[in-house]
């Protein structure tokens, strides 16, 4: 395990107080303790924005566990079970390689080529020399349709292939931020080129 | 009641109590790792399999209720597989270290395994390996041999309330641990050891030092606090070397406090083992025959007014024997409240826990006065987190502000004028004990020890008898001691004649102290003869003019009292070191060399004398439900009550007595934790 520096101290900012509101309001008096999957995505949001690396440091483990009145061990319980929290810091995108059958079927693993390839990366796990990118990989995302997907932070690409996976990657230097979604133009999870079915409609 | 068969043996058990539990009132044994019948059911090892008629698959039985009806079956073809099938994963990842494992003779895993296990293992990948953890001075860890059972998260998370251990990372990657690295703040957390079923979590201070099989087994009373704990004391050629506790439902469950567990080192060090007589000012050594020579000139000098006080881990013999020695000598002057607690002796129910300890489950309310249960009595105080984890059981505290109790309390006050209001009835809390069926309180013996002690102990009395907790089939009122040896010795009547503080400031020429080593004795005029009868050399032996060295609690057969009354025996586990001798044998010795020998030469004789003169010896170790009758309290004037603020035992909770000041790893612990103590004090 590499070392890593742990922030001293943590403090939601009015943006995630904001949302702390109305998150632990949706649970009755006493339940506050099942906000802390939401809340934990608050920490990784706010580092995201104080140092544009969305992890969750210990403090904010810790923060987490006296805002919702519980012992620090049962959020880090939580925090280190799920892998979308990342416990260390991680790089400014974080590239998520879906490698589960229906996108490895249809070409995750050229995916996975690209964003090593194009963000100079080793492996999963690893973040770029230049902080830009760190990879990881996912268990299915939901988003079978459109295989392969990659997910940067919380948007998802979709209908990927090695050439258009590079040309994400390499607009994501350049700080552009394409347009989530099927790049193909695909719309939603219709058939590629559009819809084919009830286009004929009886009478007409 | 629900009726079930286990394998041709038909039982009957409470609705809702689970398949395994009713296979144990078969008697049939079910192998188990996770499942502990005083934590939650976790259901996560798997090894319980048992096969339940018309299900397809084999069940965990400690998570599966009972039915009607339901036919269970624990040795067939299927069970028999399935457990072997368990077995072969649980140590996959279980290293074959048994030579090297301190576990290694009373493991679960061992056992089950020779039990229940295939004999050999398909395995032939790497296996799992886990970084040990640090838990602090007590408990040691070796990760890689953790199962995963949960055992230990659950009893920190339940019965200790310190919510420190979890399971962190998961499937694989999963481990026990504190995630930040930190010693574990519990008062109970050798039991952890006790219940890890593999060796995970074991000894730090017994790291490999024995194995089962080689040590002698002595049962005995822990009286490092006056819970009166249930322990066996392991030996092996004339050391202990560990000290578990045993179960007794009615006292400990089956906890321990770490005091009591692991303070034990500190009885090979610092040891009166020889007496000592004071020659020209200075202490030097002495033959038992000089001593006594001493002791004689001074204690029958003509018209030489005598004392005697007995300390906190004085036995009952012994402060008997001492008794009668000076009754036989022409004084009354005793007094066993050493600690200058001003105890009531005219009634048992002034100075006892007159609830019980079991008796905290039947309470619907408590008020604290005085007392943090944790450190004064760990084991009661996971009671008390019990009943307050079971619902419907308000805890108030008068006291110190921000104690960590572990549960949940309300911070009434912190001295006199919160006491006088209570009982009045014009603090808010009242609403609260009134309207309770059982209400109870627990008065610290510390707070008793200020200049308005008795008055303070008559408006605890007043506050228990104006707040219902003082009924014809209920007594509410307890007095938490704090040692072993206090509640015997008030059981013997040694509180007559001059008080400790006149003995000690001039008021008798010869004084005899037992079982008080700690007690200081710096303001005793050069004047005063003072014997020293006890087994550590702390401030009393500084002071005295004559050592007689004494065994200590392992060293002797002897009975003592805890705080609800109850008395207990102790048996002897290894012999007092170098000369020294048990306390009632120095006693009955010393007295013949007086000129009045005590007309007792055995234990059974003296326990004899014991029961006829003190009937409440003669009870054994079973307690009667206290109840109240009579609620005129002690005498005191609720007016003269001061307003201070009610103080608690000074110093760190593992340094509280000789011999637990006298041992390396409470030292170690005090440093371990002084800083978060610090912290936690202001």
């Amino acid at each position: 395990m590499t070392e890593h520096h742990e922030p001293t101290s943590f403090a939601f900012d009015a943006e995630s107080n904001a949302s702390i509101e109305k998150i632990v309001a949706r649970y009755p008096a006493g339940k506050q303790a099942s906000a802390v999957i939401p809340l934990l995505y608050i920490v990784q949001r706010q580092m995201k924005r104080m140092t544009d690396s969305g992890w969750v440091p210990r403090v904010g483990m810790d923060a987490v566990a006296a805002r919702l009145s519980m012992a620090p061990i049962r959020v880090y319980e939580v925090a280190t079970f799920y892998f979308m929290f990342n416990t260390k810091p991680i790089g400014r995108f974080h590239l998520q390689v879906c490698g589960t059958t229906p996108c490895w079927l249809r070409g995750s693993d050229a995916v996975l080529k690209a964003c090593k390839d194009a963000g100079g990366l080793k492996g999963y796990g690893d973040t770029s020399a230049d902080g830009n990118f760190t990879l990881s990989e996912v268990e299915c995302m939901g988003g079978c349709v459109n295989a392969p997907i990659l997910c940067v932070d919380d948007d998802y690409y979709e209908d990927l292939d090695y050439e258009s996976t590079v040309k994400l990657i390499e607009a994501l230097k350049r700080g552009e931020r394409p347009t989530p979604g099927s790049v193909i133009g695909r719309q939603t999870s219709a058939p590629v080129g559009g819809p084919i079915t009830l286009l004929d409609v009886a009478g007409e | 009641m629900a009726k079930v068969t286990i394998d041709g043996i038909e039982v009957e058990v409470p609705n809702g109590a689970s398949v395994l539990q009713a296979c144990e009132a078969a008697g049939i044994e079910i192998p188990r790792f996770c499942y502990h019948e005083r934590l939650s059911v976790a259901g996560n090892c798997r090894m319980c399999l048992v096969e339940v008629e018309k299900a397809p698959k084999p069940v965990a039985s400690c998570a599966f209720p009972v039915a009607d009806g339901m036919k269970v079956f624990t040795d067939t073809e299927m069970v028999r597989r399935a457990r072997r099938g368990v077995m072969e994963f649980l140590l996959i990842n279980h290293p074959l270290d048994c030579p090297i494992c301190d576990q290694g003779g009373e493991c679960d895993l061992q056992d089950q395994a020779v039990a229940y296990g295939g004999g050999a293992s398909r395995y032939k990948e790497e296996k799992r390996v886990v970084k040990d953890k640090y838990m602090g001075p007590l408990v040691k860890t070796i990760m890689t041999r953790c199962i995963q059972c949960t055992r230990c998260i659950r009893f920190a998370t339940e019965v200790a309330g310190t919510a420190e251990l979890g399971a962190t990372s998961r499937g694989e990657h999963m481990e026990v641990g504190t995630y930040v690295e930190k010693a574990l703040t519990s008062e109970l957390s050798g039991n952890l050891i006790d219940i890890c079923p593999v060796g995970a979590l074991t000894s730090r201070p017994y790291a490999f030092v024995s194995r089962p099989w080689e040590l002698s087994k002595a049962d005995g009373i822990d009286v490092l606090d006056a819970t009166g704990t249930n322990i066996r004391i392991d030996t092996r050629g004339g050391e202990v070397l560990r000290i578990l506790p045993r179960t007794n439902e009615e006292v400990n469950e089956e906890w321990m406090a770490d005091r009591g567990r692991f303070s034990f080192d500190g009885l090979k060090r610092k040891r009166l083992d020889r007496p000592w007589v004071r020659q020209g000012g200075k202490l030097v050594p002495a033959t038992w025959q000089e001593a006594f020579s001493a002791i004689a000139a001074a204690f029958t000098a003509p018209g030489a007014k005598l004392g005697a006080l007995a300390g906190e881990l004085a036995d009952v013999e012994s402060t008997l024997a001492l008794k009668e020695l000076m009754a036989s000598l022409g004084s009354s002057n005793l007094d066993c409240r050493t600690d200058g607690a001003a105890i009531d002796t005219s009634r048992r129910d002034f100075y006892s826990f007159n609830t019980s300890i079991a008796g905290i489950e039947e309470a619907d309310a408590l008020l604290i006065i005085g007392s943090n249960p944790r450190t004064e009595s760990p084991v009661i105080n996971a009671r008390i987190r019990k009943r307050v984890v079971a619902g419907g059981f308000p805890v108030g505290v008068v006291g110190p502000q921000g104690l960590d109790l572990t549960y949940g309390h309300d911070w009434l006050g912190e001295g006199g004028a919160t006491l006088r209001a209570l009982a009045s009835g014009a603090h808010r809390f009242c609403e609260v004990l009134r309207n309770a069926k059982k209400p109870m309180l627990i008065l610290g013996r510390n707070a008793l020890a200020r200049a308005d002690g008795a008055t303070l102990l008559a408006v605890a009395w007043q506050i228990a008898a104006f707040n219902g907790m003082l009924k014809p089939d209920w007594h509410g009122f307890n007095l938490l001691h704090r040692f072993g040896g206090q509640h015997g010795a008030l059981d013997l009547g040694f509180v007559s004649g001059l008080p400790m503080a006149k003995m000690l400031t001039g008021g008798v020429d010869a004084l005899w102290v037992m079982g008080a080593d700690g007690l200081d004795l710096s303001a005793v005029p050069a004047s005063t003869f003072v014997v020293v009868q006890g087994h550590h050399g702390e401030a009393a032996a500084a002071r005295a003019d004559v050592i007689l060295p004494g065994a200590a609690y392992t060293e002797k057969d002897a009975a003592w009292v805890n705080t609800e009354g109850r008395v207990q025996l102790g048996f002897q586990a290894v012999h007092p070191p170098g000369e020294a001798r048990e306390d009632w044998k120095v006693l009955r010795a010393a007295s013949a060399a007086l000129g009045k020998p005590l007309p007792f030469d055995t234990l059974e004789a003296l326990r004899a004398r014991l029961v006829s003169a003190y009937p409440v010896f003669a009870q054994g170790d079973a307690l009667p439900h206290y109840v109240c009758t009579n609620t005129a309290g002690p005498a005191g004037d609720i007016s003269g009550l001061r307003d201070d603020a009610l103080a608690l035992p000074a110093g760190n909770y593992w340094q509280q007595d000789p011999i637990s000041r006298a041992s390396e790893t409470m030292a170690e612990c005090a440093r371990t934790y002084a800083a978060p103590a610090a912290l936690a004090a202001e």
